[in-house]
C-alpha cells in the first residue's frame, strides 16, 4: 500500500505534532493567563467567583493617585536604567579578558558563572553580613583605607544601587558567556585583514568586534532590561523582614504586586497593576528593538 | 459468594458516604505542626465518622497559597491565621462568619482582645492562644555592667541601655537596646507608647486614625530619641530576619521588646541567663500598655453542608480548654480563655509570669490591612532614624497614609 503523505510531509506533520505540546502549554499555561489578569483588573477580587463584582476603570483610575506605585515605578526604572547598561559594559569587558587569556581559560569561566547559578536567596544572605555596617567584611576593608563605614542595604539612599550591583554580579556570569559565544563567531579573517591594514586594537573593536556582536548586544539588552523590569527575589530577600525597604526605596514593581495580592488580598488591583507592567515591558522592548537592531554595513 | 461481595461492596459504599474529610491548613512551625497532629488523632477517635487532613506550607508562602486555592475551590476547611489579615480576608470572602452559639462563648470565656476577631459585629475565627509583648534581658551583661535590676521605668531602661552600649570608633560592637522598626517596635510606638502618652491609636469605631494626636506625636519622638538622644540601639544592627531577637541570642544586644511567641528559640538558643520582665513605664503607677496579638482558626467558605458541621466540631476541639493547656505545654503559647489565665502558677512564673500580667491590659490593634498598616508605621520611624526627617512630620505624613488605608478599606 502506498503512503497518504510524502516523507516529507509526515516529517513535517511529526514536527508539528511535537510543536503542538509546547504551543498548548504557552497558550493555556502562560498566555490565557495573561489575558485573564487584563479582565481581572476590572472586577473587585472576591474568592468566590460570582461576587467578583465588575468595577470598570476604577483600580486604573486608584494607580494615579497611589504614591506608593508611583515609587515602585520609580524604582524599577532607575534599576534598569542603572542595571542594564552596567551589566553590559561589565560583561564586555570580562569577555573581551577572557577572551585573551590562554591558559586556565575554562576555569576562569567556570569562576565568573558560579554567581549565575548560586540560589538568589543564598547570594542575598551572604550580601546582607557582608555589607553590615558593623559586622561585614566591606566595611572593614573600608575602614582600612580609611574610608567611613557604610550603610549600604540599610540605608535609603544606597539600598537601591546596592542592589542593583548585587544583581549584575550575579548576572554577570551568564552575560559574559554570551558575549564569548558572540566574540568566536566573529571570523578571524576580519581581524587579520585589518592587521594587515595597519588597524590599531581601538580601532579593530570599534569597527569589527561591536558592530559584528550587535546581535548578541540587541538580545543580552532586551533580556536584561526584562530582567530588571521583573526583580522580584533580591530584593524580597535583601532586606526580608520590611521588604522594598528602607522606606521603600528598593520597592519595584513586581514585588508591589505580590504584596497587594498576596499579603492584602486585592487581587483585583494587583491585575491592574501586572498590566501596566505589562504594557511597560513590551513598549520597552520594541522600543529597543527597533533602535538597536539597525542593519550593519560592514 | 457475589451475594456476599455486593453486600461487602454496599456496606464500604455506605460508610464511605458517612465520612467526612476535612482539610486544615497552617504555616510550617514544627511544634504547631506536631501538637495539632496529635490533636487530630485524639478528635478522629472521638468522631469516627471524620478525617481530619492537616497540609502545611512554609511561611513566606502562606497567604500566596491560601489566596489561589480557596479560590480555585481546593483548600482549606479550617484555615490559621494571623489576626490582622482578618478584614481584608473577610473582604475578599476568604472566611466565612462563625454561627451565633459560638460568638457568646467568645463574648464570655475567652479574653477581650478576641474582639479583634470580629467584623462587622460578626466573629470569624477562634484562636487557641494569645501574646502579648515583654522585655527580655540579658542578665549577665547586665552583672557585668553593674545593673542590679530591670528596668521598671524608662529613665531606668535609658540607663541601663547606654551602660550596655559599647561602640569601637564609629562601629557598635555591642547595644542596649534592639532596635527593630519592622520587628515589634511598631506595635510598641503605636500600641504602647501611644497609649501611655494618654493617647489611642485609632477612634473606638476603627475608622479614624488617631496617633497623629499630640500624644501621638509625643510617643513617637519618646521612641526615636531612644536612638536620637538616649543613643541605646541602633537599627539593623544585627542583619536578617528577626536581625534584634538574633543579636540578643548572640549575647550582643542587652534588652529586646518581643513576644511571648520568642520564648522557645530563645530559651533553645540563648547561652547566658536571660529574664523578663513587664514593659516599662513612665514613672511607679503610671498607666501601662501592651500590645496583644494572636493567631486563630476560620471557617473558609469551602466547607459546606457536612463539611461545614465536621468543621466547627474541629474547630471547637482545638480551642477548647483541655487544648489551651495541651498547646501551653506543647507550644509554649499562653491560653486565650480567662478561666485558664487565672491560675497563679502562670502568672507567678518567672518567663511567662510577665506576658500573662501584660496580657490583662494588652489591647490588639484593630487593623483593617495589617502588612499595609505596619509598612506605614515602620516607614515612618525609618523616616527619622535613617533619614534625619523631623518625628512630627514623618508621623502626621504616617497617620495620613494610614487614614487612606482605612478610608480604602470602609468605603
Amino acid at each position: 500500500m502506498k503512503p497518504r503523505f510524502s516523507l516529507a510531509t509526515r516529517e513535517a506533520l511529526w514536527a508539528l505534532a511535537f510543536l503542538a505540546i509546547p504551543l498548548v502549554f504557552f497558550l493555556f499555561i502562560r498566555i490565557y493567563p495573561a489575558f485573564q489578569a487584563l479582565w481581572l483588573s476590572l472586577f473587585e477580587w472576591n474568592a468566590d467567583p460570582a461576587k467578583r463584582h465588575y468595577v470598570g476603570l476604577e483600580h486604573y483610575s486608584r494607580m494615579l493617585t497611589d504614591a506608593t506605585l508611583g515609587k515602585a515605578l520609580r524604582n524599577t526604572v532607575l534599576y534598569t536604567v542603572i542595571g542594564v547598561p552596567l551589566q553590559l559594559a561589565l560583561g564586555l569587558i570580562l569577555a573581551l579578558l577572557l577572551q585573551s587569556v590562554t591558559r586556565l581559560r575554562d576555569l576562569f569561566r567556570a569562576i565568573y558563572f558560579t554567581p549565575y547559578i548560586t540560589p538568589a536567596v543564598a547570594v542575598a544572605w551572604v550580601f546582607s553580613w557582608m555589607l553590615s555596617p558593623n559586622f561585614g567584611i566591606v566595611n572593614e576593608v573600608l575602614g582600612l583605607l580609611g574610608i567611613p563605614a557604610q550603610k549600604f542595604l540599610t540605608s535609603p539612599a544606597q539600598a537601591l544601587p546596592t542592589v542593583t550591583a548585587i544583581v549584575v554580579w550575579q548576572n554577570l556570569g551568564f552575560q559574559v558567556v554570551l558575549f564569548l559565544a558572540g566574540l568566536e563567531s566573529i571570523p578571524r579573517t576580519y581581524y587579520e585583514a585589518a592587521r594587515i591594514d595597519g588597524a590599531g586594537g581601538w580601532a579593530t573593536f570599534r569597527h569589527i568586534t561591536l558592530p559584528l556582536l550587535n546581535p548578541v548586544m540587541v538580545f543580552s539588552a532586551v533580556i536584561a532590561t526584562i530582567g530588571f523590569l521583573q526583580l522580584f527575589t533580591q530584593v524580597v530577600n535583601l532586606n526580608f523582614t520590611d521588604q522594598g525597604g528602607p522606606v521603600g526605596s528598593t520597592l519595584t514593581l513586581a514585588l508591589y504586586i505580590y504584596q497587594l495580592a498576596f499579603a492584602r488580598f486585592q487581587l483585583g488591583y494587583a491585575a491592574a497593576v501586572t498590566v501596566l507592567l505589562f504594557g511597560l515591558i513590551l513598549i520597552i522592548t520594541l522600543v529597543q528593538l527597533r533602535i538597536l537592531s539597525r542593519r550593519v554595513e560592514y | 459468594m457475589k451475594k456476599l461481595l455486593v453486600a461487602a461492596l454496599l456496606a464500604l459504599g455506605l460508610a464511605q458516604a458517612q465520612q467526612v474529610t476535612i482539610t486544615y491548613w497552617q504555616y510550617d512551625f514544627k511544634s504547631k505542626v506536631d501538637t495539632i497532629n496529635e490533636l487530630i488523632k485524639q478528635f478522629e477517635a472521638a468522631n469516627p465518622g471524620i478525617k481530619v487532613v492537616q497540609q502545611t506550607f512554609p511561611y513566606d508562602a502562606y497567604q500566596q497559597k491560601v489566596a489561589s486555592a480557596v479560590a480555585a475551590g481546593q483548600g482549606p476547611d479550617v484555615v490559621n491565621l494571623y489576626y490582622g489579615w482578618l478584614p481584608t480576608w473577610v473582604k475578599a470572602g476568604y472566611l466565612q462568619a462563625l454561627p451565633d452559639e459560638l460568638s457568646k462563648s467568645l463574648d464570655t470565656d475567652f479574653i477581650g482582645m478576641v474582639q479583634a476577631a470580629k467584623v462587622n459585629g460578626k466573629y470569624y475565627g477562634i484562636p487557641t492562644a494569645v501574646r502579648a509583648l515583654a522585655l527580655f534581658y540579658n542578665k549577665d551583661l547586665f552583672k557585668a555592667a553593674g545593673i542590679k535590676n530591670p528596668p521598671r521605668t524608662w529613665d531606668e531602661f535609658y540607663a541601663a541601655g547606654q551602660k550596655l552600649t559599647v561602640k569601637q570608633g564609629n562601629r557598635y560592637t555591642q547595644i542596649g537596646y534592639g532596635i527593630s522598626p519592622d520587628g515589634q517596635d511598631h506595635n510598641v510606638v503605636r500600641e504602647i507608647l501611644v497609649r501611655q502618652a494618654g493617647g489611642r491609636p485609632y477612634s473606638d469605631d476603627d475608622r479614624k486614625v488617631l496617633y497623629g494626636g499630640p500624644e501621638g506625636l509625643k510617643a513617637f519622638r519618646t521612641y526615636t530619641d531612644w536612638v536620637k538622644k538616649y543613643d541605646i540601639g541602633i537599627p539593623n544592627f544585627f542583619p536578617g530576619n528577626n536581625g534584634y531577637r538574633d543579636g540578643f541570642i548572640a549575647g550582643k544586644i542587652g534588652m529586646i521588646i518581643d513576644g511571648s511567641f520568642a520564648i522557645g528559640t530563645i530559651r533553645d538558643g540563648a547561652k547566658f541567663n536571660w529574664g523578663v520582665t513587664e514593659i516599662p513605664i513612665d514613672r511607679p503607677g503610671a498607666r501601662k500598655a501592651n500590645f496583644g496579638s494572636f493567631w486563630l482558626h476560620g471557617l473558609s467558605p469551602l466547607a459546606t453542608g457536612a463539611k461545614r458541621d465536621a468543621a466547627l466540631k474541629f474547630l471547637q476541639f482545638i480551642t477548647s480548654a483541655d487544648t489551651e493547656r495541651m498547646w501551653l505545654e506543647r507550644v509554649g503559647e499562653l491560653p486565650a480563655r480567662k478561666a485558664i489565665l487565672k491560675d497563679p502558677k502562670l502568672s507567678t512564673d518567672p518567663i511567662y509570669g510577665p506576658f500573662v500580667v501584660g496580657l490583662s491590659y494588652a489591647k490588639a490593634t484593630p487593623f483593617v490591612d495589617e502588612a499595609a498598616q505596619r509598612k506605614v508605621m515602620v516607614d515612618a520611624i525609618n523616616r527619622v532614624l535613617l533619614e534625619n526627617a523631623d518625628p512630627d512630620t514623618s508621623l502626621k505624613q504616617a497617620a495620613a497614609e494610614d487614614q487612606k488605608i482605612l478610608d480604602q478599606f470602609w468605603k
